[in-house]
């Protein structure tokens, strides 16, 4: 048992939440110090603090690294989030699955900003640290796993607790030092190089969105309401890039090792993430335009406070337990939705609090707005984010009006929309639209002073182009659905006024040319995902014409298809085959079939039964012994076109009881203008005995060629041996093996049955089985008067996979935006932070 | 009327036609026979039903029928008021199935029978697993 580790950490988490308490009370003591050598004073056990509170953060990553990595599986989150096989990089992933681990990883990151800000900024140090400090003590005591005595109250969960503290076995009884000789394991979709960096990206974004909350809050404080914008605005920048980074990389995630079919669900936990990041680049938008002419300074207030709200808002929803039925992967409730929703409402009620003070104070212009400037189209582009965020939030908070309601006394029967994907579809396809229309239009007005005919004049040539592409885009990509055209063609207008007004602004001064860029980004993310989304369709279509119930109606689409091993169809235009299950290589890249290949002892290691030959090389040589991975099968699917090999595809399955049965993943062939996605739905139960049919019987002679259910066979030889696994041969007994060649659809298999005569009178057969033909062959019988042999075959229902098959159509366009949008944010960004380099300066 | 005010209106309508939109869409949660009645009278939106499996005194479950090219099945589900029901679902059972602890549908009622368009599982999930799973390693 190693005590003393989890003690560390424990004492780390406890120090860490004592230390950002005690953090904010010394900068609020500087910050309402009259004395100016107090007040130095103040600050400086304050900064003290807070560094020795980053050390305790570090401290307390660094002893949950060690316990995960040392595999002390004495304490609970070792054993449930990690195994001695787990590969190292996926290692990092453990840290995060577990909530207390991610909660940690936020903390992180928000000590680091926190450090970064409080050696920057001079006269806003005290209230924006302050408010770092509470949001710290708020997260450290989410994980600090402390009893209050007599109160019988536990705060947080901590992650350093014992397995026998957490789990309620008997064997502790008997033996409290107790240690299980390996972990549960890391949940194998988690197993996935996205998982290693979408948590990192997105708790970084996370944390981003609250140097602008402090700022704003510190402003509204200390009634400087106006000269928060210049520091926040940067960090808001950067928060926009990362967190859409981070929402994006979830997506790819998702469409990479979940089987439902594409990058976006809609599920509750992606909408969480979803509202605030929309609000996020709203905020950013009034921000830009307070700073350039002083109006929207009361909308940047208000956004980015909401920002900051949401993001405590969607914590609480995906980590409280109240989405319960309606997510499929929310956090499991750890009893801290008390204390979730006391650091919700904490930050909500004192951010309107203040808020409601100062608001007639704040100061804002009368002046009423034109429709040709640009605070209007950057005021309706804003709106309309809010709006589209709005249209989520409402349907996905169905459960906590549940709640509300079960509160009062009633009762509340209300779920959330049947088909998600559908209804949220339908709303945010409008909001898309007004996007691209408002923000093509508008940058046309941040740019130049604007009247009626000049607008003519900037709008002409780049709607006349819009229209052309449009139309090419149209009769090429067969766009006939009318919500579909319109979309395309405000995707193609954004995109095409954005290239103009790059092309200016490069001119110009290229430092400037990110919001365009970024534009252009968000129009390519439209139009990607309105063809990969909109136009995604079921390829695996079952033609076999079969109606099994007659009670579904036509209604009902046959979506997947009955593949048998080594049995061609035609999906896509493509001919596939399902041609054998596959184990993964774990010291090489790479598939190994399951029929070339003889486990040993140890279900991490085998041997090869022949050369081992994946993609033309050669990795093992026969009778060596190599290691695998046991618990995932892949399923290698050819898909060829004209008769030559397109694609192997090889779509996961693993058959975890421990994680919750049956995980499918599936293989994707990435083309420049369609990914084809395939994933297994269905697979044969080897468990079960097959269903062997009727014994045939034949008497053949050595050299001689005949029919094995339909495939072309001949006896080689017969041959006696001394030896027969698992039977004792002696004194007279006597064992021959035939040698049969098949020859399959793609390769020969011999099979080899043995005859043997024990005590001169019993006969004993050993069939032999060829799994791939679905065939079994003893040799039943000896007629040496003929030289005859007589064999007995028997054939089952071949090896078979159900699979899905969906294409994407033009999904690269939308990755490809994703990156133009993450270059726009770059160049923007480069150019805040010399603006506000040079204010500090 | 100020332009800004015209904005407001329509944000304000805007908003509230999100709301009347969610509350229309939102799908409720009832047992079969508030299930058959909606059926009934035409309305043929989805609902969501949760129940468990029909399962024998040995705890096997009962009632399952697989389609012979293993594309769908149907099996019989229990809801909270202890009506059985056939349900009919259009994809290949899922492996964990009869795993599960509790099991949502997502669908409605055609001729006296219930098509799921969608099944949720409850499974045993591993976090509340009280007991060691591989105690001796």
């Amino acid at each position: 048992m190693h005590y003393f580790i989890g003690n560390l950490g424990h004492l780390f988490v406890i120090a860490s939440f004592v230390t950002s308490i005690v953090a904010a009370f010394a900068y609020w003591k500087s910050f309402y110090s009259t004395d100016n050598i107090k007040k130095e004073g103040w600050r400086k056990n304050a900064r003290s603090a807070f560094y020795v509170h980053g050390l305790a953060v570090l401290g307390v990553v660094a002893v949950l690294f060690i316990i995960i990595y040392q595999h002390y599986f004495e304490y609970h989150y070792a054993y449930s989030h990690s195994s001695l096989h787990l590969p190292g990089q996926y290692m990092v992933s453990c840290f995060w699955e577990g909530q207390e681990g991610s909660f940690l990883l936020w903390m992180f990151w928000q000590a680091v900003l926190g450090i970064m800000l409080m050696r920057t900024k001079q006269g806003w140090e005290a209230p924006v640290m302050i408010v770092f400090a509470l949001v710290q003590a708020f997260l450290a005591s989410m994980i600090l796993g402390v009893v209050i005595p007599f109160a019988d109250f536990k705060i947080g969960s901590s992650p350093f607790i014992l397995l026998r503290d957490a789990l309620s076995d008997p064997i502790f009884k008997m033996n409290p030092d107790f240690i299980p000789k390996d972990g549960h394991g890391l949940n194998p979709l988690l197993q996935n190089y996205w998982m290693v960096i979408h948590p990192p990206t997105l708790f970084l974004g996370f944390a981003l969105t609250l140097p602008p909350f402090a700022f704003c809050i510190a402003g509204l404080w200390q009634k400087k309401y106006s000269e928060w914008i210049k520091p926040a605005l940067p960090w808001a920048l950067v928060g926009g890039a990362i967190l859409g980074l981070g929402i994006l990389m979830g997506g790819y995630w998702a469409y990479e090792t979940l089987s439902f079919g594409g990058y976006w669900n809609w599920d509750p936990v992606e909408n969480a993430v979803y509202v605030p990041w929309l609000v996020l680049i709203a905020a950013i938008h009034v921000m830009m335009t307070y700073k350039n002419s002083g109006a929207a300074l009361k909308a940047s207030i208000i956004l980015s406070i909401t920002v900051f709200i949401l993001i405590l808002y969607s914590t609480f929803l995906t980590r409280s337990g109240i989405l319960g039925d309606a997510s499929v992967h929310s956090f499991t409730d750890l009893g801290l939705s008390g204390q979730l929703l006391l650091y919700l409402l904490f930050f909500t009620v004192a951010a309107i609090i203040l808020c409601a003070v100062r608001w007639k104070q704040i100061p804002s212009t009368e002046k009423e707005i034109s429709t040709y400037s640009r605070e209007f189209w950057v005021f309706l582009g804003a709106t309309t984010l809010c709006l589209m965020g709005f249209q989520v939030l409402m349907p996905t908070s169905i459960p906590v009006y549940n709640k509300i309601i079960e509160l009062f006394g009633g009762h509340s029967n209300l779920a959330p929309p049947a088909n998600q994907i559908e209804f949220y579809s339908k709303f945010q396809l409008w909001f898309g639209v007004a996007v691209a229309l408002i923000s093509g239009t508008g940058q046309f007005f941040w740019w130049k002073k604007m009247d009626k005919g000049k607008l003519k004049k900037e709008l002409i040539v780049p709607i006349l182009i819009s229209l052309i592409v449009f139309a090419v885009i149209i009769s090429i990509a067969k766009v006939y659905n009318p919500i579909y055209i319109v979309l395309t063609l405000a995707g193609v207008y954004l995109i095409v006024s954005n290239i103009k007004v790059l092309a200016s602004v490069t001119k110009v001064n290229p430092t400037l040319s990110g919001g365009a860029i970024a534009h252009i980004g968000v129009g390519m993310m439209l139009i990607g995902i309105l063809f990969s989304a909109g136009y995604s369709k079921v390829v695996s279509l079952n033609s076999s014409g079969l109606i099994l119930n007659k009670e579904m109606g036509t209604d009902f689409n046959r979506d997947n298809l009955l593949l048998f091993i080594n049995e061609p169809k035609t999906m896509a235009g493509y001919e596939i085959e399902y041609r054998s299950e596959n184990l993964e290589f774990r010291n090489k890249s790479g598939y190994v079939r399951k029929n070339d290949i003889e486990p040993t002892a140890d279900p991490y290691r085998v041997v090869a039964t022949k050369d081992i030959v994946y993609q033309g090389k050669k990795l093992y040589n026969a009778r060596d012994t190599f290691s695998i991975y046991p618990e995932n099968t892949f399923y290698e699917i050819e898909m060829r076109r004209n008769g030559k090999i397109a694609a192997t595809l090889y779509p996961r399955i693993q058959i975890n009881p421990a994680m919750g049965g049956f995980l499918a993943s599936p293989d994707i062939k990435k083309n420049f203008d369609r990914d084809i996605y395939t994933h297994v739905s269905a697979t044969m139960n080897r468990e079960d005995e097959p269903a062997w049919g009727k014994v045939e019987e034949q008497k053949v002679k050595v050299g001689q060629q005949f029919f094995i259910n339909d495939y072309v066979a001949v006896l080689e030889q017969v041959r006696p041996v001394d030896r027969v696994a698992g039977i004792e041969l002696e004194g007279e007994d006597v064992a021959v093996k035939a040698k049969i060649k098949i020859e399959g659809e793609h390769e020969s298999f011999y099979a080899e049955p043995i005859f043997l005569i024990h005590n001169k009178s019993e006969v004993g057969r050993v069939p032999a089985e060829i799994n791939d033909l679905g065939i079994r062959i003893a040799l039943l019988n000896i007629t040496p008067q003929t030289n005859e042999f007589t064999l007995g075959t028997m054939a089952r229902q071949k090896d078979w996979v159900v699979i899905k098959a969906l294409e994407k159509p033009y999904i690269n366009v939308l990755w490809l935006g994703t990156g133009v949008l993450m270059i726009g944010f770059s160049v923007a960004l480069v150019r805040r932070f010399k603006e506000y380099k040079a204010v500090a300066s | 009327m100020k332009l800004s005010h015209i904005i407001a209106i329509v944000v304000i309508a805007a908003a509230i036609a999100i709301i009347i939109f969610t509350a229309g869409d939102a799908s409720t949660y009832v047992n079969f026979d508030q299930a058959y009645q909606m059926a009934s009278t035409g309305n043929d939106n989805q609902i969501h039903v949760v129940g468990e499996l029909k399962k024998d005194e040995s705890g096997h479950v009962v009632g399952l029928e697989n389609s012979k090219d293993k594309l769908s099945f149907s099996f019989i589900l229990i809801d909270d008021n202890k009506k059985e029901q056939k349900v009919i679902y259009n994809e290949p059972m899922p492996p964990d199935f009869l795993r599960s602890e509790k099991v949502v549908v997502i669908g409605h009622y055609q001729n006296d029978q219930f098509m799921a368009k969608k099944i949720l599982l409850k499974c045993p999930s591993k976090y509340q697993d009280q007991k060691l799973t591989n105690v001796n390693g």
